[in-house]
């Protein structure tokens, strides 16, 4: 893939720093069921308190069962007036045209405008690779990234937000039950895997393409709390061809997530050691085997930490991962009932809707919590 | 909206009859706000037992219940309280029966707390004096900056285990861990910072467990006596526990306290 990326200059210097004490959680039913929004949207409005109104999003996965075998990209247009909207989607239409054989596209349909202030267009469409050229030496999913990230930093108000396979993000500024309510995810989506997001942005202003969830691909994050090491991530990111166009931290955990899982094919127990990796004084408390692996992550992965305090939900295809700090600075419940495995902020929302539960607990810092799909091909047929 | 129900009851021969006044609020929907302004007017009205029944992560229940005569209140909670219960309570009594969330006891000045099941993080965060009881778990940061003042002493037990910087910059009162479903501490970084108070832990820890603020020793006898006063407070409010006060006294105890008062009296000083 090209590592040579050129940032426009604007959007280069913009200062880029959050901190937030957001409110996340994650419903998944890991025998592959499919439900409705509603569930999540009133577990997340429990936790009300914890955001501001700034930012709110859903991530949902099955949601495209007719169109599974296409990439759903999800583009926000935005702009000061409704030309400079239509007018982003006028080039990016040429773009995708060139590049993809688009084989469905509308508006992302949504209710009253009224409910949320100053909306983008949302638009989606669904695409097949048309790799010609060098490009065709290139895997669909390294030609989509690719394309995505030309789109991101070349189309000056078209971003794509969302761009996996039978999944889809939903996100914009407002609180999340609204931005549930304005795509109408109670009604129009079921998904097996839904993990949301309600915003407390402090640094970096509030912008509908800056609201969780961020991804890539069939990846996707939520998170509560603040990287840190941001600056030191975004560039590393770089030279592996990713560009952090959406100023929020956020945005640097779903591009490492898909460098170090789907690139470099590393199992999220050994992700979990570079985003989180435990201080030095208890890799020397190790035996020499652990050691060794743990060193070694830290010399090599230095720029991927992901410094400063964090809880985070990572959504794919075939599971949904939760993730604190080494040291817990942000809450993170996790539970389960049956077929259903709960993450949240706070455990209240999962009781609001889940009132009986087989387990209740807070997993350690710097340590994963997954729950994986029973069977993977239930959801691919 | 809080319905005040009195019943009669007869006590003794003699026929004098006394009124119990139990209120009962139904929190579903209910805002923080709402909640704690109803147990506030309760409180006020005389009542001395609420419950509420349908609790889902409302916050700091319990807390502005002050008032200049010292008026005291039941609290029994039904649901899922939300963060910081019981912070600054002051000198009521509050039973949960399901789990707590993060924060209980934040600051909590005198009264009681009983979880009826698992606890969150900062659990008796800067609490400065009453007790605590939790059945099960808790999480990270127990007791952070727990503190005593002359006859104020707090006191934390815990039925099973912490996870890590359990007694943080710990400056008073009492943390008893007894880890009743296993035999030894998984929690790191205990005691860090530590410079007041005692930890009592049961079972099994490594000394690279610890902070390097506190020492480590065996109980003795006037420990023993600590332990068994709240040992068996535990067991009366947890029955359901099904141990007895004989087994658990056999373990073995480990007893933390700082080396010093004043850890870090050369760390910020030229």
């Amino acid at each position: 893939m090209e590592s040579d990326i050129t940032m426009p200059r604007i959007r280069r210097e913009l200062y880029n720093k959050e901190i937030c004490a957001c409110s996340i959680f994650g419903a998944m039913n890991r025998d592959g069921e499919r439900f409705n929004g509603e569930g999540v949207m009133l577990a997340i409005a429990n936790m009300h308190v914890r955001g501001n109104g700034l930012g709110g999003g859903f991530a949902a996965y099955g949601i495209y069962p007719h169109y599974k075998d296409y990439y759903a990209f999800h583009l926000m247009f935005t702009g000061r007036s409704h030309q400079d909207k239509v007018s982003a989607k006028k080039e990016l239409d040429g773009f995708l045209s060139s590049n993809f054989d688009v084989v469905f596209d509308e508006e992302v349909p949504h209710r009253d405008e009224s409910t949320v202030s100053d909306p983008p267009l949302v638009w989606r469409y669904f695409v097949h690779p048309r790799k010609e050229g060098d490009d065709a030496m290139l895997n669909d999913e390294d030609y989509v990234v690719s394309k995505i990230m030309w789109i991101n930093t070349r189309i000056e108000n078209a971003h794509v937000f969302s761009s996996g396979k039978n999944m889809g993000c939903f996100k914009g500024v407002g609180y999340p039950e609204d931005i549930g309510e304005y795509f109408m995810l109670d009604e129009l989506y079921k998904a097996y895997t839904w993990t949301v997001h309600g915003r407390f942005p402090t640094n970096t202003q509030a912008w509908w393409g800056g609201a969780h969830p961020f991804s890539l691909l069939d990846t996707t994050v939520v998170h509560n709390g603040e990287i840190s090491s941001y600056g030191t991530n975004r560039w590393y990111l770089e030279m592996y061809g990713y560009a952090c166009t959406l100023q929020t931290d956020t945005e640097v955990i779903a591009y490492a997530a898909d460098l170090l899982m789907r690139r470099q094919h590393l199992p999220i127990e050994v992700v979990a050691k570079i985003f989180a990796p435990p201080i030095w004084n208890s890799i020397d408390r190790m035996n020499e085997s652990e050691k060794k692996l743990l060193t070694t992550l830290r010399m090599v992965y230095a720029p991927l930490l992901m410094n400063g305090p964090f809880a985070i939900i990572i959504g794919q295809t075939n599971r949904m991962i939760g993730l604190t700090d080494r040291i817990r600075l942000r809450p993170l419940t996790a539970a389960t009932r049956g077929d259903m495995f709960y993450l949240s902020s706070e455990e209240a929302s999962i009781r609001l809707i889940s009132p009986k539960l087989d387990r209740v607990w807070t997993p350690n810092g710097g340590e994963p919590v997954i729950g994986e799909l029973n069977s993977i091909r239930k959801v691919l047929q | 909206m809080a319905r005040a129900a009195a019943s009669q009851t007869s006590v003794g021969a003699d026929h004098i009859e006394e009124r119990i006044a139990v209120a009962e609020i139904d929190a579903t929907g209910l805002q923080t706000k709402e909640l704690n302004d109803q147990l506030r007017d309760l409180l006020l009205s005389g009542i001395k037992k609420v419950n509420i029944r349908n609790v889902c992560g409302q916050r700091y229940i319990g807390t502005r219940l002050y008032t200049p005569e010292h008026l005291r209140m039941e609290i029994e909670i039904f649901g899922t309280p939300g963060n910081d219960l019981a912070a600054f309570l002051y000198g009521h009594k509050i039973t949960v029966h399901g789990n707590a969330q993060d924060g209980v006891g934040n600051t909590m000045d005198g009264g009681e707390v009983i979880v009826k099941g698992r606890a969150g993080d900062v659990l008796a965060f800067s609490m400065r004096g009453g007790e605590i009881y939790v059945r099960d778990n808790c999480g990270y940061r127990t007791a952070l900056h727990m503190k005593e003042y002359e006859d104020k002493k707090p006191v934390l037990v815990v039925g099973g285990c912490t996870q890590d910087f359990l007694g943080e910059y710990m400056a008073g009162g009492i943390v008893i861990i007894l880890n009743l479903l296993d035999q030894t501490h998984k929690a790191n970084f205990i005691g860090t910072g530590m410079h007041g108070g005692v930890i009592y832990l049961r079972g099994q820890v490594e000394p690279d467990q610890l902070g390097g603020q506190v020492e480590v020793t065996a109980i003795e006898e006037p420990d023993r006596s600590i332990l068994d006063r709240y040992v068996s407070r535990f067991l009366e409010r947890f029955p359901e526990i099904g141990m007895s006060q004989r087994e658990i006294m056999q373990s073995q105890f480990y007893r933390l306290k700082p080396k010093s008062k004043r850890p870090y009296s050369n760390l910020y000083t030229y």
